[in-house]
């Protein structure tokens, strides 16, 4: 079994329990800990498929910015006084069965796809590629993403802050 | 004999992708809500990558991953603001309290 294998399915097994583990947590701190394992191991699987500035701005923002942000997110909002927020089981019961078909439909239909083996490319030097293309195809979702970038950030200030005393 | 190939990683992806919607459908925590958004949103970044390695060979699907994770952080400071405000308002961050505009 060649390295590139073995650490595939470690990584594969790590971002699934994980993300299973953010399925079963019901302490909300526990399921900000799990996406942090499932960010990192798809952040390393990047890698193996030769992303590596993908993998880094993917640590960097994903899980260095977004991330903190929940956090920061549960730390204001979780002084509910001993209630406890379980999924109701009901919901619980009817959202398995129908993820689990979901699931079972979406397998099925991947093992069957006739995918026609290809030789998979190795992009030489992807950050200079992906910086040509940034700002030569797609100058203009890049613009619009800076704007919408200074949009939220006014926008978030805007909606967080206390309330005007009348 | 165990490979990797396309198939593995999209069947990796469909995976995330159910765990997060189970998450966004079933949680009551808005924040937990949140979290199964980002796992959703990996696992489609997930197969772009994929397919953008195995099947395209051009750089095109890094490219949408890299919007992908832009939109991602603005949505989740939109979204936690808006939960500030829920939480200020309700003293709850349960999403099933807030039904005010209910029929």
């Amino acid at each position: 079994m060649s390295g590139e294998v073995l650490a595939f399915y470690l990584l594969a097994a790590l971002a699934a329990g994980s993300a299973l583990g953010c399925v079963i947590a019901t302490n909300i701190v526990r399921m900000a800990m799990c996406l942090l394992g499932t960010l990192g191991a798809v952040a390393l699987l990047y890698f193996l498929l030769s992303a590596n500035f993908l993998a880094v701005i993917q640590l960097v923002v994903y899980a260095g910015g977004t991330l903190i942000l929940i956090v920061f997110g549960i730390m204001v909002t979780s002084r509910t006084y001993g209630e406890k927020l379980k999924p109701r089981t009901s919901e619980a019961l009817i959202g398995t069965i129908v993820v689990l078909a979901l699931f079972a439909g979406l397998v099925a239909i991947l093992l069957r796809a006739p995918w026609t083996p290809v030789a998979p490319t190795e992009p030489s030097n992807s950050v200079a590629q992906i910086g040509q293309e940034l700002l030569g195809t797609y100058l203009v979702p890049f613009e619009l993403a800076s704007v919408l970038l200074l949009a939220v950030m006014i926008g978030a200030a805007y909606l967080a802050q206390p309330a005007k005393k009348e | 004999m165990l490979t990797v190939g396309l198939t593995q990683y999209l069947v990796l992806a469909a995976f995330l992708f159910c765990c997060g919607l189970f998450v966004m459908t079933t949680k009551r925590n808005a924040v937990g809500i949140l979290i199964g958004v980002e796992l959703v949103l990996n696992a489609a970044c997930l197969n772009l990558v994929a397919f953008s390695r195995y099947r395209v060979g051009t750089i095109d699907g890094q490219i949408a991953t890299l919007f992908i994770i832009v939109l991602a952080a603005a949505e989740a400071a939109v979204a936690i603001a808006i939960f500030v405000n829920y939480y200020r308002t309700l003293a709850t961050i349960d999403v099933d309290k807030g039904d005010e505009l209910r029929g």
